[in-house]
């Protein structure tokens, strides 16, 4: 069994995890990035669609053009990655355990870990979908890596459920190749992805966005024949009578995604009910030491506040081996952050009571689009911490904040604090 | 080319038949009509092994199911499929339910069945099933009960046959049968096989192959039943977990698998569409509640997948296996739960039917009634990952993340006999696809590694056979084909 020591081994070689190495190595610490792929990328090689790099570079790229640099980087600093490499288990005590063709079994005992393994797609089973199972129904990332990684289409005419990002390019991409794109068929009453791939995607080429209705049949034994569509109502009750049919050979789902967290599950880190782990304001996971950025702690939808994040959990983990690492912690207890009215999520879920002095970056969606609304910091007692205003929001554009809660003035006995998005007082005098 | 015996159905009765039989110096061969074996019912029903108790007296399926329960002791010493004795718990959840339950377990140890126990206890009760609703009264316990994969018994029934001499043929749907001068002639759509004797294990079809030898003596119906499917790990059960008996199944019983998920079903829809594996809103909403009150906290967040299976009901609810009037023909149909409990009793029974009709067995002398275990990367330790690995790379290559699924598992699968040859049929026999990400992540590479050891096209992998291509061709071929006078790409 081949052994390594090192500083900081991440996991996933994808634009979270190659950001986090760069910062770690820049800081003269030793790093080992664990790529399953054969490549080094992740998930941004197959996005070839342009979007890329507006915040990081400030010129717009596609996504293999904005991860190449990272990828650049990382061989110009000499960075040690592993390619077709799995990891199938880490400890708590910081020991990572991976396999691949030419080394086996490896053991690497490092002094923290950063989790950057990303997400995966939600399925047809996720979400309850009945009917038939025939060949024709893909995620829209598969059916991504299919057409931009493999050269190869899943079918002719699609029907497209949930107007998620992916789902909304790959109607254009489809397009593209001369396919036919019937329909994206959203389930809320309003697109889920964000607003300029709704016009980019699919306005620019005629494809129907049908708000308010799912798929409530699958149609075809062998191979998708047709969708049946329903409307549904404000419970997500399908509205009897408003079936309509959609023929198609192929359905692809864009209907969320999920971080995956399941070797951070087995260490014995906390999930959050959102699926990503439970994370104090330096990305650091219940687990000392082990640091998370990325899709693994929370859906984005840019890859440039990826990039951010993972940044962030670099320094932290640099940070935390400079002044903590080997050390015995005291328990100095900590505030809880949690989601109020129309809040779907909080990132960090705690914040240690020794860190409210230092600024601390909120990150949280909406659940439900609104207008002139107000984003709300309270105490368990009700005392507003903080309020802004802003003109809208929608659940597809993660919300982030950056604030000093001792200049706030937080009452350092407070528990938890709430987080909330509500409407502003005017408005509410306004339609009166 | 005479076989001795021609078994029509590629399923787990087919497969048990024919395994036993191999014993024999004979020559056998299955006809499958699907792209793979175990490909109906096998593939879709609760995989629990039944203690006995649940059928009537007068049924013959009772006590073909206490038999065949004792039997898998030694088919899992042999064949070395995923089963385990876990026991059932019948949950009663008022107290004049405790009277029926009484009456089975006397019954059911008068018949034979093991250890059969009436716990009303409630704190006993949910030391050994913390999970249970609260509303539990009593239990009848079955420690014989288990849970077994099914089509992974029916993949270790098919090698082992193969491997002593039965020959299988796959996409072979039997159009017509002749009889005559004590020939059968069966006829599919790819080709002729003649034999002496005729099994019929065709399962939902058995009734229309019945009819072909002008034998109309019983119909088949389907029965749907739904299931749903949670995550790995989501929830953790110790024990097979049915509500009281309805006059028409078991009920929805909430039960866990050999790979560590929990499912919930199936319910029971009488249908006519022999084809019909569709699965219903007001189905999954049925299994849900139903589960629910034997399992308040369903992990609700994680299902995986839901599906349908069709069970083959027949008239009388009974097992039909008749020496029928025509000689040679024996019915095997109406297989339906405990059908798979008793597959090994009913196999003996088909070898003494044979026997009866005067068919010489005489036992071959190479038999090998060993499948030997396959090897699964999640068996190993670690130090043993490590040579297996330096001994062979395809094991340190992980296609599938979710199940953790090496190459060398998909190649064995594929190149084992009576193979995989589809995308299900990978996932069937060792389980990509079958995770949290249902293939999403891995099955370009299950359709690059089957084009690869099949020495087919990528546009030509099906997931379960004829009209189930994955992929329709090469990018840029619609776009170009459109164009007037555009060249076409090679």
């Amino acid at each position: 069994m081949n052994s390594y020591e090192v500083d900081v081994v991440v996991i996933g070689g994808g634009s979270a995890g190659l950001a986090a190495a760069i910062v770690v190595k820049k800081a003269k610490l030793n790093v080992l990035i664990l790529e399953r792929d054969k490549e080094l990328g992740g998930i941004t090689l197959q996005c070839i669609h342009n979007g890329f790099g507006l915040h990081e570079f400030e010129e717009e790229l596609t996504g293999p053009e904005y991860v190449q640099r990272f990828i650049n980087q990382v061989k110009e600093l000499e960075i040690p990655f592993k390619l077709d490499t799995m990891v199938i288990e880490f400890t708590a005590e910081k020991i990572v355990y991976a396999v691949n063709n030419k080394e086996g079994l490896i053991e690497i005992k490092a002094k923290a870990i950063i989790l950057a393994m990303g997400c995966r797609e939600r399925t047809r089973g996720a979400i309850n979908m009945p009917g038939f199972r025939p060949a024709g129904i893909y995620t829209a990332g598969q059916a991504q890596r299919f057409v931009n990684i493999e050269g190869y289409l899943p079918g002719r005419s699609y029907v497209i459920l949930g107007s998620g990002d992916i789902g909304m390019i790959m109607a254009r991409r489809l397009t593209w190749e001369g396919c036919k794109v019937k329909a994206v068929v959203e389930i809320l009453p309003y697109v889920s992805g964000l607003i300029r791939n709704q016009v980019q995607c699919l306005e620019d080429y005629g494809i129907p966005l049908i708000t308010s209705y799912t798929v409530t049949k699958i149609h075809g034994r062998d191979r998708v024949k047709g969708v049946t569509i329903s409307k549904v109502d404000r419970n997500f009750d399908r509205v009897i009578g408003s079936e309509k049919f959609i023929e198609c050979d192929t359905l692809l789902l864009s209907v969320g995604l999920i971080p995956e967290n399941e070797l951070t599950r087995e260490a014995g880190a906390k999930i959050s009910e959102m699926g990503g782990p439970i994370v104090d304001n330096n990305l650091e996971t219940t687990l000392n030491g082990v640091f998370a950025c990325g899709n693994v702690l929370q859906v984005h939808d840019l890859v440039d506040l990826v990039t951010a994040e993972a940044k962030r959990a670099g320094l932290n983990a640099v940070e935390y081996i400079k002044s903590r690492y080997g050390k015995e912690e005291e328990e100095v207890g900590s505030i809880k952050c949690t989601s109020g009215e129309n809040v779907g999520y909080v990132k960090p879920d705690l914040i240690p009571k020794s860190e409210l002095e230092k600024d601390i970056i909120f990150t949280f969606r909406v659940k439900k689009p609104d207008r002139r609304i107000q984003i709300q910091f309270k105490d368990e007692n009700n005392k507003i911490l903080y309020k802004k205003k802003r003109r809208y929001v929608i659940p597809s554009e993660m919300l982030e904040l950056k604030l000093n809660l001792s200049d706030l003035q937080i009452d350092t006995t407070s528990k938890k604090i709430i987080i909330e998005v509500i409407p502003r007082l005017e408005v509410l005098i306004e339609e009166d | 080319m005479i076989y001795d015996i021609i078994i029509i159905g590629g399923g787990v009765t087919g497969c048990s038949i024919a395994r036993t039989l191999s014993k024999y110096d004979l020559k056998i061969c299955v006809l499958e009509k699907e792209a793979e074996i175990a490909s109906g019912t096998t593939k879709a029903n609760s995989g629990v092994i039944h203690a006995g108790f649940a059928s009537p007296r007068e049924y013959v399926k009772r006590h073909m199911c206490i038999k065949g329960n004792k039997l898998y002791t030694q088919a899992v010493k042999e064949l070395n499929f995923p089963f385990k004795r876990i026991g059932s718990f019948v949950v009663a959840l008022e107290d004049e339910q405790i009277k029926k339950l009484e009456e089975e377990r006397k019954k059911g140890i008068e018949d034979g069945i093991p250890d059969l126990e009436l716990i009303l206890d409630k704190d006993t009760i949910l030391y050994m099933e913390p999970n249970l609703t609260e509303d539990v009264v009593g239990v009848l316990h079955a420690p014989s009960a288990g849970i077994v994969s099914p089509y992974e018994l029916t993949f270790a029934l098919a090698e082992n046959a193969s491997l002593n001499g039965v020959k299988f043929f796959r996409n072979q749907e039997v159009i017509k049968i002749k009889h005559q001068d004590y020939i059968f002639t069966v006829r599919t759509y790819k080709g002729e096989f003649q034999g002496k004797n005729l099994i019929n294990a065709a399962g939902l079809y058995a009734s229309q192959i019945s009819k072909m030898l002008g034998l109309d003596y019983f119909s088949i119906l389907p029965r749907k039943g739904e299931y749903i499917l949670f995550d790995r790990n989501a929830l953790q059960l110790n024990k097979v977990l049915f509500p009281m008996a309805t006059k028409v199944s078991k009920g929805i019983l909430v039960c866990p698998t050999l790979h560590g998920n929990t499912f919930i079903g199936p319910n029971a829809q009488n249908i006519t569409d022999r084809e019909d594996l569709s699965t219903t809103t007001a189905g999954l909403k049925e299994i849900l509640e139903g589960g629910k009150k034997l399992i308040p906290n369903l992990p609700l967040r994680s299902p995986i997948r839901n599906f349908a299976g069709l069970r083959a009901v027949p008239d009388d609810y009974d097992f039909i296996i008749d020496n029928t009037d025509v000689y040679g023909f024996i019915n095997v149909a109406g297989i339906l739960s405990p059908g798979l409990t008793a597959t090994f009793a009913i196999a003996e029974k088909v070898v003494d039917y044979l026997e009866l009709l005067g068919l010489e067995l005489k036992a071959r002398e190479d038999y090998n009634p060993i499948r030997p275990k396959p090897d699964r990367f999640k068996d190993f330790t670690k130090e043993e990952l490590d040579i297996k690995i330096h001994e062979d790379p395809a094991w340190g290559r992980i296609v599938c993340r979710c199940e953790t699924i090496p190459e060398r598992e998909i190649i064995d699968a594929i190149h084992a006999p009576v193979g995989a040859k589809t995308v299900d049929g990978i996932k069937f026999r060792c389980r990509p696809g079958m995770g949290r990400c249902q293939g999403g992540f891995c099955r370009p590479r299950v359709i690059e590694i089957l084009a690869r050891e099949l020495g087919l096209p990528y546009e030509e992998i099906t997931k379960r056979g004829e009209d189930t291509n994955i992929l329709i061709g090469k990018t840029k071929d619609i776009a170009l084909r459109d164009i007037p006078g555009g060249a076409t790409r090679e």
